[in-house]
């Protein structure tokens, strides 16, 4: 490392990150320890280090503490309502098909309001990237019980331990049709930025979850102690499993939590599928929509 | 500008208001079309369904109203004219992301087939207790606009007049039919291509590091930029300021708010059409819309044979309200006759409006079929005594 000095102003250096951000809106919302941060980092890692045209890259977030991300990336990015991030990033899709869209948002959003959405564009693998950052509770809101929250754990609405079976989400993506599925921690950072970069490169539905410390609810709650405690939680739990059976990938309180990438294929989307249905039964009299998009324009 | 000829079916043809309403979302450069079935509306859908995969369109029959309208939104944002079909209990589920819609200003047509009543109702038959909903349905405060057509030839005609507001105002456009008007078929005349008058999606020519999406422009609508074209904007269903960022500030809700209502209340003289029929002599004016305008004219007819001096007021843009009409004619009239199939929606407003100048009666129908004429003309003969 060179030892010279230099003048103060010369020596101000950007976050590596800092031109995938609305600098301008930072500090951002998050608590101090909450995952989300790092998730972003790992995603505009990925972003920077691929061959995406930047300017025809979309995200939509949907309600909550994951959902104020699509507020903080310049990216062209929607704050949607609660739950309906995928049907609204369908239509970003379906109505400029060159778009990579991004959905970026918690659990609560995508498979508690918004779950019927996320199982149905699976269904037609609709060319999205569902990222979805599970810190097992509705946090915005204070701390409620999640479709994720473990069983006999803790939330401001299940006071005396949660009862409800909680979603194995990689499953549940992999059996509607996701085309790539994977689960990370916030912890592990090359992996979920490698991930991400995979699956920007994909088409089709393709899911990854990241499971996320927070410390300020889902921690003060179940006495789980700090954000840096869960990243160590994670650190000694986390267990690397690339292509386990996804039926074996349930959460348990406090338990082991597998990781890695559980599925990696090819499958037409919903566009390729319609442009070729079409051609085959409709031939010369089809008109599929521009990559541009069906506007009319003088 | 003229619209593009692909989705113009120009001719002669005898179609039902629920196609004729698809024809003329295609003939006004709809290129985006999300909805779930719903009867009485289903028609509209699959007309387009049929036609768009000529025409560069797209449709998606979604998992339901609520991703029909949230896909709406989106694609709007792509600059393709987009709209969703639906009836009562769809529209119930709609009414978040209208708000969204309202909230983003993103131009957008949302066709309501009314039916019957609340809940499930009547799913093959008419209704018109949707009106207040489709004014205040979504929470908070804003303005949109509401047209009804009252024949298969306006289902056509009225739905580029939708997307042409939608696009002038960036609001969503609520195209109030009814089952009737949905299901009756006519003559319906398709102009040619050159004959049909769209608003385009205009674009900002601003260069992206000086546009700023939600900046106030002297009392017209913001400059557009559509996702894609490297303007990396940001859109949110919160308060926001110029930017697009939220800003929770008691400040920045009253200049987001106000705008919302402003852009239509200073422009109600462009959005607002009424139709006058013997309004000059009469003692009595009936005001009606929908299917309910071609019962009403009936009954006027039974009691202008009776003498009776009564004039007609057609809404055929519905809200923002024409306040002022119904307030001039209140001075020089004894009383209004507002037949509609509810149990009182637009009878208060045209009440609120007469402002006690002069009697407001209304004749309630409630749903599953129309007035019988001489209920209309007994309630005209009563109101002129």
């Amino acid at each position: 490392m060179s030892t010279q000095k230099v003048p103060v102003q010369d020596a101000m250096e950007e976050h590596p990150i800092a031109p995938f951000l609305r600098m301008d809106r930072i500090p951002h919302i998050w608590c101090p320890t909450c995952g989300i941060g790092t998730v972003v980092k790992c995603y505009a890692t990925a972003l920077e280090g691929s061959a995406l045209d930047l300017d025809k890259c979309a995200i939509v977030s949907g309600i909550g503490c994951t959902g104020r991300v699509a507020g903080y990336m310049k990216l062209d990015a929607f704050h949607s309502t609660h739950g309906r991030a995928i049907p609204f990033a369908t239509g970003l899709k379906l109505g400029r098909p060159e778009l990579h869209v991004t959905v970026f948002s918690g659990d609560g959003d995508l498979s508690g309001i918004g779950g019927n959405h996320f199982i149905h564009a699976a269904r037609r693998n609709m060319d999205l990237l569902v990222v979805l950052v599970n810190n097992f509770i509705y946090a915005m809101t204070g701390g409620q019980n999640a479709p994720t929250t473990p069983l006999g754990a803790r939330s401001s609405t299940m006071p005396f331990g949660n009862f409800e079976n909680p979603f194995n989400l990689p499953h549940l993506a992999a059996t509607c049709g996701a085309t790539y599925v994977a689960r990370w921690t916030s912890l592990h950072i090359r992996r979920l930025t490698k991930s991400f970069s995979e699956a920007l490169h994909k088409k089709g539905f393709r899911f990854i979850e990241i499971v996320t410390p927070c410390a300020t609810l889902y921690s003060r709650l179940n006495k789980l102690g700090s954000g840096l405690d869960l990243m160590r939680f994670y650190h000694d739990n986390a267990e690397i499993r690339h292509g386990a059976d996804t039926r074996d990938l349930d959460i348990d309180f406090q338990d082991r939590i597998i990781c890695g990438k559980f599925i990696d294929e090819d499958r037409p989307t919903f566009l390729e599928m319609k442009d070729k249905h079409y051609t085959e039964v409709l031939g010369d009299k089809y008109a599929p929509m521009p990559p541009e998009g069906g506007w009319i324009h003088e | 500008m003229k619209t593009d000829s692909a989705g113009v079916l120009a001719g002669v043809h005898y179609l039902d208001g629920d196609y004729a309403c698809g024809e003329g979302a295609m003939a006004a450069g709809c290129r985006f079309v999300a909805g779930y079935p719903i009867t009485p509306s289903t028609e509209v859908v699959e007309r387009i369904s049929q036609r768009f995969p000529m025409m560069s369109g797209t449709f998606i029959q979604m998992e339901d109203e609520l991703a029909s309208m949230a896909a709406v939104v989106g694609a709007s944002w792509t600059g393709t004219k987009s709209m969703t079909v639906t009836s009562g209990p769809g529209f119930s589920l709609m009414m978040e992301n209208i708000g969204l819609a309202a909230m983003m200003e993103t131009p957008c047509v949302v066709v309501n087939v009314q039916r019957g009543g609340p809940s499930t109702g009547l799913p093959t038959m008419v209704g018109q207790g949707d009106m207040m909903q489709a004014r205040w349905g979504s929470h908070g405060d804003y303005e949109l606009i509401s047209m009804c057509p009252q024949s298969p030839q306006e289902a056509f005609d009225l739905t580029i007049d939708a997307f042409n507001l939608s696009e002038r105002y960036r609001v969503p456009v609520m195209f109030m039919m009814d089952e009737c008007v949905g299901h009756m078929t006519e003559k319906v005349v398709i102009p040619p291509a050159e004959e049909i008058d769209v608003v385009p999606r205009t674009l900002t020519d601003k260069p992206p590091g000086e546009f700023m999406p939600y900046k106030l422009n002297g009392g017209k609508v913001p400059e557009f930029a559509r996702a894609g074209d490297g303007y990396k904007f940001h859109s949110t269903g919160l308060t926001h300021d110029e930017r697009g960022y939220p800003d929770m500030s008691v400040e920045c809700q009253e200049v987001n708010v106000r705008h919302l209502i402003d852009k239509i209340r200073l422009n109600v003289d462009d959005i607002i059409r009424v139709e006058f029929e013997q309004v000059d002599d009469a003692e009595v004016v009936v005001v009606a819309y929908g299917i309910t305008a071609r019962v009403a004219r009936m009954g006027i007819d039974m009691a202008r044979s009776k003498g009776v001096k009564v004039g007609f007021m057609r809404l055929v843009v519905v809200w923002p309200f024409p306040e002022r009409h119904i307030a001039e004619l209140a001075g020089s009239i004894g009383a209004f006759v507002v037949p509609e199939i509810n149990y009182g929606q637009i009878s208060l407003e045209v009440e609120r409006c007469a402002g006690g100048k002069c009697a407001t009666v209304h004749v309630p129908h409630g749903g599953g079929g129309v007035h019988d004429p001489k209920a209309i003309c007994d309630a005209i003969v009563g109101a002129a005594r």
